[in-house]
């Protein structure tokens, strides 16, 4: 097996469980969803400049095969955003369960939704 | 010198956002009066560019002094000094009119939020790298996510959770686009990109179709277009009434971005795909405006009608209907944030009804806004004698020679009239029908006049726009052509001896 192969299909499987999971109607799969497609998109970005081995980082004078810096730069760059980005996401969804008391994306109250535990609180 | 003026729009907010925030506790008139101040020093700074674009071909400035292909570049051209014009005059009314009604003292940090909002549509509208754009992006989404739950309450959490989770789709869907289009073309430079994706082998034209129909796809989400557009009235509906106004201006960056990039880089074909939505999504939209009930989900529903009327033209992909559609994008900004400021005072001096459409009892500035309402209603429907009726005219002039003629004068036709119909039984339900409830108790806070200014000054914009109807179709004619010369915005950015800007 290449390891093309393995890698494509790491993406492939966690961007399937993250579209499955962001499709569901509670928050808290939802913000797990979430994760897991920036996971793959993380996985997918340090693909694009090709996967090689051994090969020196950075371009020198007298190297001709080195490896692309630029996708992991990127990759950088959306780990910090997507990394902010669940957290206000688990932030605002867990406000939204405590101030409208479900858990629903929609915010529609179901037949027997779960309490949030307000008697834990001081 | 001048060259560097082009960072000034980024700059300009970025500090006057920081400086916001020393002010948070005490003297927190001082922190609005920056914010105001910096919108309206954001006017001067864009009246400046666009005297330097008007003179020209764009302008590039490469922050760090890194040259272009590798560095990060920002562009100056008539269509990024038309926008940055837009934002800026948009951005000082809403600026001045949540100061003047108290919006910005609902909550914390309303104008740092404010300003760092600015700064990502300024920095997307600048910007001629396709990640910067990226970044810009998520800078203008953070800050609207503040905005947007500005003031809280539990019907605006619902909806910012949601708004939330669609924006981030929509990031992770830019990203794959970024990635595939890097992966072929090996350039995040637009310009750069645009002379790659000319010179690729037939073998990569359906991973680099396939890229840009992704990237299409993101800034179709945030222009609302159908079956994209389901966001949009529900956030729109039910944030503050002003930050909405701003936000007019939100799906107007998606609309700036499939211009930009599609001449740019892709070709026409994507307008096969995004005309039937845009058509499809103008028809959601003023059939929303008929059926709402609220006064802003009815504004949220114009607003998604007039941007996709907007894209209709847009999609075309033609130079006269570009020109067209770059005549009505400040109108329809202009005309929705005014429609959200008037309804904004609606609920402000109203006695108790809220923003819902129901008979009132007379109440003091009654007259104003009704008249405030009138001008607002027409604008958005495209009624003479404000400049939408223009604007409607160009794009049904420009569209004879597409395929899809009959469709768009059905349909552009036939919303107007929709929009007539709601907007009008919305008008005459709120002022002219007399409430049965008696006049409501005296402890409400007293009606200020001076709140109508930011909106009364929207209506002088839109009003201006009209008059100087001549000039502004004549930029957005030249503005067009610049749009369409690929080579000169090459050149512009890569140098004169760059391989595409061969004229």
């Amino acid at each position: 097996m290449s390891i093309e192969f393995l890698v494509a299909s790491a993406i492939a499987v966690l961007t399937a469980a993250g579209i499955y999971l962001a499709l569901r109607g509670r928050t808290f799969p939802v913000v797990l969803g979430l994760a897991m497609l920036s996971y793959a998109i993380n996985l997918f970005l340090f693909a694009i400049g090709r996967l090689t081995v051994n090969r020196p980082p950075l371009y020198e004078k007298g190297v001709t095969d080195y490896a692309d810096p630029l996708p992991q730069a990127l990759v950088l760059t959306a780990i910090v955003i997507s990394f902010a980005m669940t957290a206000l996401a688990v932030v605002l969804s867990l406000r939204s369960f405590l101030e409208t008391g479900t858990d629903q994306v929609d915010g529609i109250v179901e037949a027997d939704p779960p309490q949030p535990d307000r008697e834990a609180a001081p | 010198m001048i060259d560097a003026l082009i960072a000034a729009p980024l700059l300009l907010p970025a500090f006057a956002g920081t400086a916001t925030l020393l002010f948070r506790r005490r003297r927190r008139w001082i922190g609005a009066a920056i914010s105001v101040g910096s919108s309206a020093g954001l006017v001067l700074l864009a009246m400046i560019l666009m005297g330097q674009a008007i003179a020209g071909e764009p302008t590039a400035y490469a922050l760090g002094n890194w040259p272009a292909p590798f560095g990060i570049v920002l562009v100056l051209d008539r269509l990024a000094a038309l926008m940055l014009l837009l934002t800026a005059v948009l951005g000082s009314a809403v600026a001045a009119h949540a100061t003047l009604t108290g919006l910005d003292r609902k909550g914390w940090h309303f104008h740092p939020l404010f300003q760092f909002q600015l700064l990502g549509i300024n920095g997307a509208f600048l910007t001629g790298d396709l990640f910067n754009l990226f970044v810009f992006f998520e800078v203008l989404l953070i800050a609207s996510y503040g905005l947007m739950l500005h003031g809280q309450g539990a019907q605006r959490l619902t909806a910012g959770v949601q708004y939330v989770i669609v924006n981030l789709i929509g990031s992770t869907l830019f990203l794959i686009a970024l990635g595939l289009l890097y992966g072929i073309t090996g350039t995040l430079n637009m310009a750069d990109m645009a002379v790659r994706a000319a010179a690729l082998p037939p073998g990569d034209m359906g991973l680099l179709r396939a890229g840009g129909l992704l990237l299409v796809t993101v800034f179709a989400l945030k222009a609302a277009l159908a079956p994209l557009h389901l966001w949009l009235p529900r956030t729109y509906g039910s944030t503050a009434p002003a930050v909405a106004a701003l936000f007019a201006i939100m799906t107007k960056v998606g609309a700036y971005a499939i211009i930009r990039t599609v001449p740019l880089i892709f070709g026409d074909w994507v307008g096969q795909l995004l005309l039937p939505a845009a058509l499809v999504a103008m028809l959601l939209g003023f059939v929303g405006l008929l059926a709402a009930r609220g006064l802003r989900d009815m504004a949220a529903f114009g607003l998604t009608g007039s941007t996709a009327t907007l894209l209709v033209a847009v999609a075309q992909f033609d130079q006269r209907a570009m020109a067209a559609a770059l005549f009505y994008l400040p109108h329809t900004t202009l005309a929705a944030a005014l429609l959200f400021l008037t309804i904004d005072l609606v609920i402000r001096w109203r006695p108790a009804e809220g923003d819902s459409i129901v008979p009132t009892s007379a109440f003091a500035g009654q007259g104003r806004l009704a008249l405030l309402f009138l001008a607002a209603a027409v604008a958005l429907a495209g009624l003479p004698p404000l400049s939408g009726f223009i604007g409607k005219l160009l794009i049904l002039q420009a569209s004879l020679t597409s395929p899809y003629v009959i469709a768009i004068w059905a349909l552009v036709l036939g919303t107007s009239l929709l929009a007539v119909v709601g907007m009008a039984r919305a008008g005459t339900t709120v002022f002219w029908k007399q409430g049965s409830c008696p006049p409501t108790s005296k402890n409400r806070t007293a009606f200020r006049a001076i709140e109508a200014l930011p909106a009364f000054f929207l209506l002088a914009m839109l009003g201006g726009l009209t008059v100087a109807a001549g000039p502004a179709t004549a930029y957005a004619d030249a503005t067009s052509r610049q749009l369409f010369d690929v080579p000169a915005y090459v050149g512009a950015v890569l140098g004169p001896d760059a391989p595409g800007a061969v004229r």
